[in-house]
């Protein structure tokens, strides 16, 4: 048996050995919030965090884990990302958005006000076929402080200053 | 009362002549602009869920005892399976059932093209099953392959008879005019690529059969599967609540979902079949590769008096004839017209619908040529189109429900006035230039589609109807319609969706055709619960009825007093407020149209070839817009993707034996953050007064129509270069500038 670290609880797991960190994740553990869409290191979609460093978990064996601290997306459901990324529409169908936060997560706690290039050398590993791309570099500037006030915009009309119709209560 | 009536009804640019179920649609649209909750930006309902990770995805169920597939696939453009022993493949540890082609028509010994499934094999786990792929006894006679699309048409393989479309006397016209130029433009093979590859979950209970899949048509997957099963549809239960994506290769039930059934049949559990990444580049759908050899002829004034066109699509194998000739004959006020498109039956795995099939390829040829001809003439791109608008539908006469394509040539103007400016921003080897190009597709959307309202003591509603939001927020869209038509808060509406047990009908999302299908359901269907309401605080409250009206969460009395909803609604106690809507009719004896145009500012480097797309702006028409924070999102994406269709993505064969070589997501290039300009997105947002309760039309594809035309022809005022053939690779490139300077020398030496 393993014992796996995840989200800061201890999970003992019997994977076969060549499984991946995904798989265990999502087969075993139930954290199906980690995606997997190429299955080899490929797009994105099955970024973890091992010890606060953004890993593609789809090409690491569970058996290298070791001690290593995983955050999966289910560790970070309260992050300010998370909200972020809804309040600036970075989510279309939403198959990438998990891995996307991952990544996030890690650049804004290395570089708390990262600059444009920064972002997008941060995310360039995260595909997203839908192409939130330019909601998700506002969802990072707003956590970041960069631009918070322009959140809305991108609303198509001329007039910018039309109010969200968020819900009154 | 309903209306059975004979109508035409279009599907992505399919038409087909079916009875259809009209009911009346008698509410008048709202007034123009933004209202309480339509109108103005709203978040996704269902964002923070899917940001989380905790949306239903179909690659996310697991049901107990679960068996996993995986397929065995022909390695050969064409080849006959000469020898197949599956016996020590059954013997495979973990292995319960195996499929051959006896077993089921999706299964075949004759492969056509690279990728076609001969066998598949379900076992405990998907390792398993991949595992016993490899103890299966094979052995192919391999077949030559046709792989050329223009040798295709030669032979008579085609998939179609060719279909020819004529207005006019174009031969006539073409000898009368000032000027006629002709080119031909190539379009590469295109592969969807979403991030939830194609997969089923298939599990029997008793007589019926339950089906969680990833889709873009919940009732379509019912339909074809309660057929392949001889089964009654309702017997067929289909699920999807949340997908990962589709792009239009996700619009039937596809070969996996017979395979997953006809397993669980067989197994008595449930089985999941999902293509890995791979399988989804080999063989699930792509935008066809296209030919295109066109003329165009004008007066010197820029009036067109000609357009022809010679179109071949690459179908694949099997597959339909997208409208690439649509946009020629569609988008200009050109009298005399001559389409042929051809349908070439090749080796290659079939093609799917994509984002716009046909238009995508068509407007990339039609509007380089346009932009051709105005350097010819010597006149104004931007102009040229103006003095070519076509004011009513030169196809078949019929007048547009509505159509602000000059509207948006206005907008546009700021943009397209950029390009002095940009041009002189040119340093070095890169080289600077400004290019546009315009847009029309369908979107109209059409009956039958249906909705119901549940509205709750609470004072809270809940949109009931089994459509699925495949990304695009529709599901968000119509909460904010009905919660337009109650008079209540966004945060006071559900919408539950996707399940064909658990709601009535609703349309495809294909076509741009969600928002306007589903959307006057939804406002019929609250408009019902509103007159209940309304009836029942007219008689609690002794008021007329024609007095009461609801607003902000509450019903007001024109004559004084106004009562929170949830106090009427309170009334009912386990009661609750049930409203039925339908969609209306499209308008009679009218074209219902979108449009828009763009304009990219690129950056070239003539020593290497490389592009870079630095912005793009975009304007577009599609009626009123119901959430201009998820549309904006919509045009971006569509640009986004347009930009991966003319710089990066192509599908590559091997040109000997058809072989699939971009199986993966390192070698198919799909764009990624850092391949984004600046996008600027702007609607008309002006409602459509001739289309329905709402006025709205579709957006999911006119914006990636126009936009690789547009960069090509940003291209060609930087350099001077034609470019043809997409993607504009750096060899293409380089080859279109080499090709520029010898015409240049060739006309300063003559």
């Amino acid at each position: 048996m393993l014992e796996l670290r995840v989200n800061g609880g201890v999970y003992r797991a019997g994977p076969e050995v060549g499984r991946s960190l995904a798989e265990t994740l999502r087969e075993e553990l139930g954290l199906t919030g980690t995606k997997v869409a190429c299955g080899e290191g490929h797009c994105g979609a099955c970024t973890v965090l091992l010890d606060g460093v953004p890993t593609l978990s789809c090409i690491t064996l569970v058996h290298t884990v070791g001690e290593q601290e995983v955050t999966t997306i289910e560790g970070l459901r309260d992050h300010p990302l998370v909200h972020a990324f809804v309040r600036a529409d970075a989510v279309q169908c939403g198959f990438c958005t998990p891995g996307q936060i991952v990544s996030a997560s890690a650049l804004v706690e290395a570089s708390p006000s990262p600059s444009p290039a920064e972002v997008r050398h941060a995310m360039a590993g995260n595909l997203c076929r839908c192409g939130t791309y330019p909601k998700i570099e506002r969802a990072i500037a707003a956590v970041t402080g960069q631009e918070p006030e322009q959140l809305l915009r991108g609303t198509p009309r001329g007039d910018d200053g039309v109010p969200s119709a968020k819900p009154d209560a | 009362m309903a209306r059975l009536i004979r109508t035409e009804k279009e599907v992505e640019g399919r038409y087909s002549e079916q009875w259809i179920l009209v009911e009346e649609d008698p509410l008048e649209q709202w007034p123009a602009g933004p209202l309480d909750v339509v109108g103005r930006p709203a978040e996704r309902i269902d964002g923070i869920e899917r940001a989380r990770g905790q949306a239903p995805y179909t690659a996310d169920l697991r049901r107990p005892g679960m068996l996993h597939t995986a397929g065995l696939r022909s390695p050969y453009a064409g080849a006959r399976v000469s020898r197949l022993n599956l016996d020590p493949a059954r013997a495979a540890p973990g292995v319960r059932a195996v499929l051959e082609p006896d077993d089921t028509d999706v299964l075949t010994l004759d492969a056509c093209y690279p990728g076609q499934p001969v066998a598949a094999v379900a076992a405990d786990s998907f390792e398993q099953a991949r595992a016993a792929l490899a103890h299966i006894e094979i052995e192919w006679e391999v077949l030559e392959p046709l792989l050329d699309p223009d040798e295709a048409v030669r032979r008579g393989s085609l998939t179609q008879e060719a279909r020819r479309y004529a207005r006019g006397d174009v031969e006539a016209a073409l000898a009368d005019a000032d000027v006629v130029v002709e080119a031909e433009y190539r379009t590469q093979t295109l592969l969807h690529n979403a991030l939830e590859t194609h997969q089923a979950v298939c599990e029997w209970r008793g007589e019926a059969l339950e089906v969680w899949i990833s889709t873009q048509y919940i009732w379509g997957v019912r339909d074809e599967l309660a057929e392949h099963f001889d089964l009654p549809p309702d017997r067929v239960r289909v699920v999807c609540e949340a997908m990962g994506g589709g792009f239009g290769a996700k619009n039937g039930a596809g070969d996996y979902s017979v395979l997953a059934a006809e397993l669980a049949r067989r197994t008595g559990r449930p089985v999941r079949c999902a293509l890995t990444r791979r399988e989804e580049n080999l063989a699930s759908g792509n935008r066809n590769a296209t030919i295109q050899r066109l003329t165009a002829g004008a007066r010197s004034d820029g009036t067109l008096v000609a357009l022809a066109g010679d179109f071949v699509n690459a179908v694949g194998w099997e597959g339909w004839l997208a409208s690439t000739a649509g946009p020629m004959q569609m988008l200009y006020a050109c009298e005399n017209v001559r389409t042929v498109e051809y349908g070439a039956k090749l080796n290659t795995a079939p093609m799917a619908a994509f984002r716009a099939p046909g238009f995508v390829e068509g407007t990339f040829g039609l509007e380089c040529l346009l932009d051709e001809l105005a350097a010819r003439l010597e006149l104004d791109p931007l102009e040229l189109r103006r003095r070519n608008h076509a004011d009513a539908d030169l196809v078949d006469g019929r007048p547009f429900s509505s159509k602000n394509l000059l509207e948006c040539y206005r907008r546009g103007e700021v943009h397209w006035a950029r390009r002095e400016a940009v041009r002189a921003r040119s340093e070095g080897p890169w080289r600077r230039g400004v290019g546009l190009a315009s847009q029309t597709w369908y979107g109209g959307g059409g009956p039958p589609s249906y909705a119901w309202i549940r509205l709750g003591s609470d004072g809270r509603a809940t949109v009931v109807t089994a459509m699925q939001d495949i990304g695009t927020g529709t599901r968000t869209a119509m909460a904010q319609i009905a919660a337009e038509e109650l008079g209540l808060p966004l945060e006071r509406v559900e919408v539950a969706l996707g399940d064909s047990a658990r709601g009535p009908f609703a349309s495809i999302s294909a076509g741009s055709s969600t928002t306007p299908s589903m959307g006057p359901a939804v406002r019929a269907a609250a408009a019902d619960v509103a007159r209940q309401l309304i009836e029942i605080a007219a008689q609690r409250y002794h008021r007329e009825e024609r007095v009461l009206s609801l607003q902000n969460g509450e019903i007001v009395s024109a004559d004084g007093g106004s009562w929170p909803l949830e106090k009427v609604a309170g009334l009912l106690g386990d009661g609750q407020g049930l409203g039925k809507g339908a969609r209306g009719p499209n308008p009679t004896g009218m074209r219902v149209l979108t449009f828009g145009v763009q304009v990219a500012e690129v950056a070239v480097d003539i020593e290497t070839g490389e592009v870079v797309v630095e912005r793009i702006a975009a304007v577009h028409d599609v009626g009123r817009v119901i959430n201009p924070l998820g549309a904006s999102s919509q045009v971006e994406g569509g640009i986004i993707q347009g930009i991966g269709h003319t710089l990066s993505e192509q599908r590559l064969l091997d040109p000997e034996s058809g072989a699939v070589l971009t199986q993966t997501l390192d070698a198919y290039k799909v764009p990624t953050i850092a391949d984004v300009p600046e996008i600027v997105t702007e609607f008309v947002d002006e409602p459509d007064a001739h289309l329905t309760n709402l006025g709205s039309k579709g957006l999911g594809e006119p914006p990636i129509i126009p936009t690789a035309a547009a960069i090509a022809n940003a291209i060609r005022d930087a350099t001077g270069a034609d470019v043809r053939s997409l993607p504009i690779t750096r060899a293409e490139m380089l080859r279109a500038l080499k090709e520029a300077r010898e015409q240049t020398y060739a006309h300063e030496a003559g």
